[in-house]
């Protein structure tokens, strides 16, 4: 049987692995898929070159392909995405200085992202009685979980995102440099830039992504809607071979070995990647460790199919931050981008009925829980608290 | 108006909106000759010379061929940011019409930033926003450039621009491999040299023997001169 080439482009990120894995472990080429990896450098570069079609498919950031196909900030291109490559998978990362003032502003746990969004609104209105710069977060881009989990965190402490601090867009491998100079005073990012901030003793980790929100898809597969429309089965053997992929890193007994696969495409060490996959992370220079069993999810708790309602939330995020208008059209759109039928068809299941999850899907740490058919009402419930109504209850 | 705009790249969020009205005025007035209609080919042309460039490349040496191609074609504000700290902020500084990147820098994602502040009136857009011109997009990706143009001004007044960079583009490439295989040459003939040096000690050949000594070998065994002169340089290594 001859192979059926692929070129797919990826940025080298642990949250990559399914990926990674289906190519450099025989899940691909079992498919009879010959794939080729095109590292590029930029989530702009990956868009476009999908965009034109100078790739097949992309490892994207799951809120991308909503804005590419809403048209937003850029040309409008149907794309959609029919299986999931990790749920969460990053962490907000501050600098030394400001994890002591984050303590020092504490009024109670400043690892609970309630408390330490509190003292973060402080710390600004110190900043601002001081005299001093405001201070400024680096994140990936402006369509990303990065962006979105930081706005979230800070506003839920009171802080507006766009009017007491900077948010600068910072490619992944200039972050820790740019922590390390001065230049941001924290970062949210995935792995493995958040460890090897500690690492290098510049950072210190003060949230996962996963203790923000339980459950928020992180990178998907993408694809343009035409192409998928033209070779459904192709695309279908890729699903399965993304998802054998993805079963197979989640099994314990060969994480040695996935990881120094992977490890070796990322160009880092096996031990940073494995801390991720096993979410056992050195949180602060002085050898602090955290552990959580869900701060990457590549394959278990049913993580690789797409769920409209993570849709729905992203372009929620949208509308919150200014990013998108509000309309029933827009939001049917983006639901539409997330292809469950499509990953159920390519490995012969059925929908299932219980995730098993936080009962809105997303377990975020404070606010109104989500409701995908009216994010008029839910935003409506944000704007409630920030015109200072008593707070909702934490909902988790 | 200068020092305004430049704290307001600073972040001064208050001062920022102060100075956005009036790169917000700048940019109508930049913008009107644009309007359907207005202004002949001639006078267009000279506006065209007027057009603010910002060339953001980590290569000094492409960006300087760049900007000379550019300034040779008679647009002479021509600006270089071959640094990337705080790009935004010196792109904001600098004001300019069309931004020309490297394909290959990250910082492409932080340019995209700029399609998101919304109270910027003055809103870069991509040069792939066309995709009528699939060609001509395909022949930026290929030579690794992209272009962010402002918002208002037609395609056809920068169509040149593009196709310029594109081609001094493809012009640097070719100079690197150039110099590649320059540099290559000149590490072969070092070799060569070497390996007859020992023929000439060892064996009390003159130069021109050992040279053909070297290539006879080399037809013999179906392989580079430059190889054979590698071997027996190691050979020779091995010996002492």
């Amino acid at each position: 049987m001859s192979q059926t080439r692929l070129r797919i482009g990826y940025i080298p990120l642990v949250d990559a692995a399914a990926l990674l894995v289906a190519v450099d472990h025989g899940f691909a080429a079992a498919e009879g898929l010959a794939i080729e990896l095109v590292r590029e450098v930029s989530w702009s570069n990956v868009r476009d070159k999908l965009n034109i079609g100078l790739f097949d498919a992309a490892h994207m950031l799951a809120p991308l392909p909503i804005a590419s196909s809403l048209g937003i900030g850029h040309v409008r291109v149907p794309l959609i995405a029919p299986f999931n490559l990790a749920l969460n998978g990053n962490a907000v990362t501050v600098t030394p200085t400001l994890h002591a003032e984050l303590a020092a502003f504490a009024d109670g746990d400043p690892a609970d992202p309630l408390v330490s969004a509190r003292a973060l609104a402080r710390v600004v209105a110190d900043r601002k009685a001081k005299g001093a710069s405001p201070l400024t977060f680096g994140m990936t881009f402006p369509f990303s979980n990065h962006n979105y989990q930081l706005r979230y965190w800070m506003a839920a402490g009171g802080v507006d995102p766009d009017e007491d601090v900077r948010m600068v867009v910072l490619p992944p491998p200039y972050m820790v440099e740019s922590l390390t100079n001065g230049h941001i005073d924290c970062f949210c990012v995935g792995a493995p830039w958040n460890s090897v901030a500690v690492e290098s003793g510049v950072g210190c980790i003060q949230h996962f992504g996963s203790e923000l929100m339980l459950r928020l898809p992180e990178k998907m597969l993408v694809v343009r809607q035409d192409w998928a429309d033209a070779r459904g089965e192709v695309l279908a053997a890729l699903i399965r071979a993304l998802a054998r992929a993805a079963a197979y890193i989640e099994a314990v007994e060969r994480r040695s070995e996935v990881t120094a696969s992977i490890a070796e495409r990322l160009g880092v060490e096996p031990s940073l990647v494995s801390r991720t996959l096993n979410g056992v992370l050195k949180v602060a220079p002085d050898g602090t460790m955290r552990s959580t069993d869900r701060y990457i999810l590549v394959g278990r708790e049913n993580a690789n199919r797409p769920d409209p309602a993570h849709a729905a939330w992203f372009y929620a995020q949208m509308v919150r931050w200014g990013q998108a208008p509000l309309s029933q059209e827009a939001a049917a759109i983006a639901q539409s981008v997330f292809r469950p039928d499509l990953y159920d068809a390519a490995l012969g299941r059925s929908a299932p009925t219980d995730n098993g999850g936080p009962r809105d899907g997303i377990g975020a740490f404070v606010g109104p829980d989500f409701v995908p058919d009216d994010i008029a009402g839910y935003l409506k419930a944000w704007n409630l608290k920030r015109t200072g109504r008593p707070r909702l209850s934490i909902v988790r | 108006m200068e020092s305004v705009r430049m704290r307001a790249a600073a972040g001064d969020a208050a001062v920022r909106q102060l100075a956005l009205a009036g790169i917000c005025e700048l940019a109508v007035t930049r913008k009107g000759p644009d309007l359907p209609g207005a202004g002949a080919p001639s006078a267009g042309e000279q506006r065209d010379a007027s057009l603010k460039i910002a060339i953001v490349d980590e290569s000094p040496i492409r960006a300087a061929i760049l900007a000379d191609g550019l300034r040779e074609a008679g647009l002479t504000h021509v600006e270089l940011i071959p640094e990337t700290h705080n790009l935004l902020a010196r792109i904001y500084a600098l004001d300019p019409d069309v931004i020309v990147i490297d394909l290959e820098s990250p910082s492409r994602d932080t340019l995209e930033q700029m399609f998101q502040m919304s109270r910027v009136v003055k809103r870069p857009v991509a040069m792939f926003v066309d995709q009528s011109d699939a060609a001509s997009i395909q022949a930026a990706v290929d030579a690794g450039v992209s272009a962010y143009i402002v918002d208002g001004l037609k395609k056809e007044r920068i169509t040149n621009i593009l196709d310029l960079c594109i081609s001094r583009f493809n012009a640097f490439s070719r100079l690197q491999s150039e110099l590649d295989r320059a540099k290559d040459a000149l590490e072969e003939r070092k070799v060569i040299d070497r390996a007859k040096g020992m023929l000439m000690k060892v064996k009390g050949l003159s130069e021109e023997q050992a040279y053909a000594l070297l290539r006879k070998t080399a037809m013999n065994e179906n392989k580079k001169i430059v190889e054979i002169a590698q071997s027996l340089i190691t050979a020779a290594e091995l010996f002492k």
